[in-house]
């Protein structure tokens, strides 16, 4: 009996090793032909492709929900069956909740493609999972706007990484039966809940620290935030205090938007942080919801197509972006998720002519307003040198520390 | 000779499965957690560090710690209450012909998924939901509602050793009890308990483990609600190691809890 446990440690601890030395490199090496990008972020080398070959008959696509709909979700909703008969890639979709799912999923290698916010694609880009573009290969590239393309989010030293998908603001959603006053302040979901008190909801994210550094942009002027994503430790500290004064008025958290829709209908939730898209389909619901962009201004994103490293469907995934950012296909998009469209030609192909204004696709003053997710890394990204700022480690910090308050 | 080869070739690919499948993954938790990540992609970097641990008995960790336990405690004590007698009725009052249907009955909610199940929950607490329209109020999003949800979903696994335990409980025991003098009460407390002991023990291993780990129902009925299991999730896309880390307090807890269990007997009647 001895022996035979003795020798049953023994090999467990054999394959103990065994598999530690066998889980994959997963520490990018830092290579000499890397390159350094602002903020001392280290670049791998990696080649965009240089011709589509015949496409691979299928592509894997990594997408916020409602960027690549098969008419599953809503009959109505289908831009994808067309696709596939015509180029010859059947695409199989994932969706994702929050950015950091994105990118643990990106890192399995198994999707060719995925649809990055600001706070995704500079992870993406530094750990060597997604690859640069080449844009010549996506004929709608012409078409997409000026002011979406080559973006500290979507370019590396002059190198771009993907083709801009859209782009929109985080809104402040409310049942209009019971929230009155409509609000018009982000304060109806921090400071001033009222009677909303364990009615809150808010976005289950660390990003979600921005949304609250951006409140505290107007209400605490003295604090002196320039930018939501470029706060010392004073101004993480004054985040984090709001938002754990704000978990005692929540219901609850939110990351699956099915979930915050079937919140909002029965009430358990009557305010918090949404995007149009879910505004849509609970109002579809029957849900007398309203989503307004708050007096203060809101976070958003500008989403980026981006094509994995380790992608075997590169065709494929360059033919499937190429349809989604083409005129017709980029409108019904932004139609349906409730957002800009990148291509300056989808507005005239949006079933309501008035969509592009609805959602100032051309409006840059208006989207000077809106802080686009961001990474945020010791650099401080509005440009003070004085001081460090904190990183996205320190952020998912505060955040599980809110979270577990 | 021969036979020794087939005893190899029989007990190999399980035991093959054992030690790599499961043992490799657990002793592959538990090194992970000794690293750390790369603060901006989130990589995990391999440089040996104790960090995690030390963070993992901090105070807000220790508190999620205690609040799993707590969860796992109330929802195995509930499982008891309640098969305890329904466990008896079955085997002792009921008539032998129900007897089938109504272990039939028992297993019926375990062909249902756990997912409907659990959004069926989500439903009735909800206010002006099934609950608060039958008792005028309802717990709402959180432990409750948590405790209440996995105490539904384990109940099976604690009803059917019990009921094999009173199966099991010869009649004469009891007849020699009454014989004796001793009353209901008693025999109950010195009689039955104890022989129940075991069963019961046996029982709570599924409930208290499958309460630990769980963290599909306590997001769907739990609200703002940290347990283990959402706190590994949470993690686990930004910072794996502490997610390992994380993993190992519950293997920990485990392990301490079928030490203890091992200790009533309980687990030669698995």
């Amino acid at each position: 009996m001895r022996t035979s446990r003795k020798s049953l440690i023994g090999t467990v601890a054999a394959v103990a090793v065994l598999a530690l030395a066998g889980c994959g490199s997963s520490t990018p090496s830092s290579s000499p032909g890397g390159s350094a990008a602002p903020g001392g972020m280290q670049v791998p080398d990696l080649k965009p492709l240089d011709k589509l070959g015949p496409p691979e008959g299928q592509v894997n696509v990594l997408a916020w929900p409602g960027y690549v709909e098969d008419g599953s979700n809503d009959p109505k909703a289908d831009w994808v069956t067309d696709f596939e008969k015509t180029s010859g890639c059947s695409v199989n979709i994932k969706t994702f909740g929050t950015s950091d799912e994105a990118v643990q999923l990106m890192r399995t290698g198994q999707y060719d493609a995925v649809s990055a916010s600001g706070d995704a694609t500079l992870r993406l880009i530094a750990a060597g999972d997604v690859e640069p573009v080449n844009t010549s290969l996506v004929k709608n590239y012409a078409d997409i706007f000026d002011a979406l393309k080559m973006k500290p989010w979507n370019s590396v030293n002059g190198v771009a990484y993907g083709i801009p998908h859209g782009r929109g603001a985080n809104l402040l959603m409310y049942r209009t039966d019971m929230v009155k006053p409509a609000p018009d302040s982000w304060g109806a979901v921090f400071d001033q809940v009222g009677a909303q008190k364990g009615k809150v909801t808010a976005y289950d994210s660390p990003i979600y620290i921005a949304d609250a550094a951006l409140y505290l942009m107007t209400t605490k002027p003295e604090l002196g935030i320039k930018d939501p994503y470029a706060l010392d430790d004073k101004q993480l500290a004054a985040a984090v205090d709001l938002l754990k004064a704000q978990k005692a008025n929540i219901s609850e958290y939110w990351s699956d938007y099915l979930k915050e829709v079937q919140a909002f209908k029965t009430g358990t939730s009557t305010i918090g942080t949404t995007w149009q898209v879910i505004a849509n389909v609970a109002q579809g619901e029957k849900a007398p919801v309203e989503a307004v962009l708050p007096k203060e201004g809101a976070t958003g994103w500008s989403d980026t197509w981006m094509v994995s490293a380790k992608s075997k469907n590169k065709t494929c995934a360059y033919l499937l972006v190429d349809h989604l950012v083409s005129p017709k296909v980029n409108a019904q998009i932004a139609e349906f998720f409730g957002e800009a469209p990148a291509n300056k030609k989808a507005c005239a192909e949006t079933a309501d002519p008035n969509h592009c204004r609805v959602f100032h696709a051309e409006d840059e003053a208006f989207f000077s307003k809106i802080r686009y997710w961001n990474t945020p890394i010791s650099a401080c990204l509005d440009g003070r040198t004085e001081v460090k700022c904190t990183d996205y480690a320190a952020w998912t910090k505060a955040w599980t520390e809110i979270r577990n308050s | 000779m021969r036979r020794r080869r087939g005893l190899a070739v029989l007990l190999g690919p399980p035991m093959l499965w054992l030690v790599v499948a499961y043992l490799g993954a657990l002793a592959v938790i538990f090194a992970t957690a000794f690293w750390t990540t790369d603060p901006f992609t989130n990589l995990v970097v391999r440089t040996f560090t104790v960090e995690n641990f030390r963070e993992l008995l901090s105070g807000t960790y220790l508190g999620i710690i205690g609040r799993t336990l707590l969860i796992a405690v109330l929802v195995t004590v509930l499982c008891v209450l309640v098969a305890v007698p329904f466990a008896f009725f079955m085997a002792r009052v009921a008539p032998r012909r129900f007897r089938g249907l109504l272990l039939a009955g028992v297993l019926v909610p375990l062909w249902a998924s756990y997912l409907v199940k659990a959004y069926a929950w989500r439903t009735m607490v909800q206010p002006g939901g099934v609950v608060d329209g039958t008792f005028g109020a309802t717990p709402g999003y959180g432990l409750a509602a948590v405790v209440l949800t996995l105490t539904y979903l384990w109940l099976p696994y604690m009803v059917l050793p019990v009921y094999a335990a009173f199966e099991r409980l010869p009649e004469s025991h009891l007849e020699a009890s009454a014989d004796l003098g001793g009353r209901a009460g008693t025999t109950f407390r010195r009689i039955v308990v104890p022989s129940l002991l075991p069963a019961i023990a046996a029982g709570s291993v599924f409930t208290f483990s499958l309460s630990l780990g769980d963290y599909i129902a306590v997001q769907i009925v739990g609200g703002k609600l940290q347990v283990l299991g959402t706190a590994v999730l949470q993690n686990i896309t930004l910072d794996l190691p502490f997610a390992a880390a994380l993993g190992t307090a519950s293997v920990v807890i485990m392990v301490l809890y079928l030490l203890a269990v091992r200790r009533t007997g309980a687990l030669d009647n698995l």
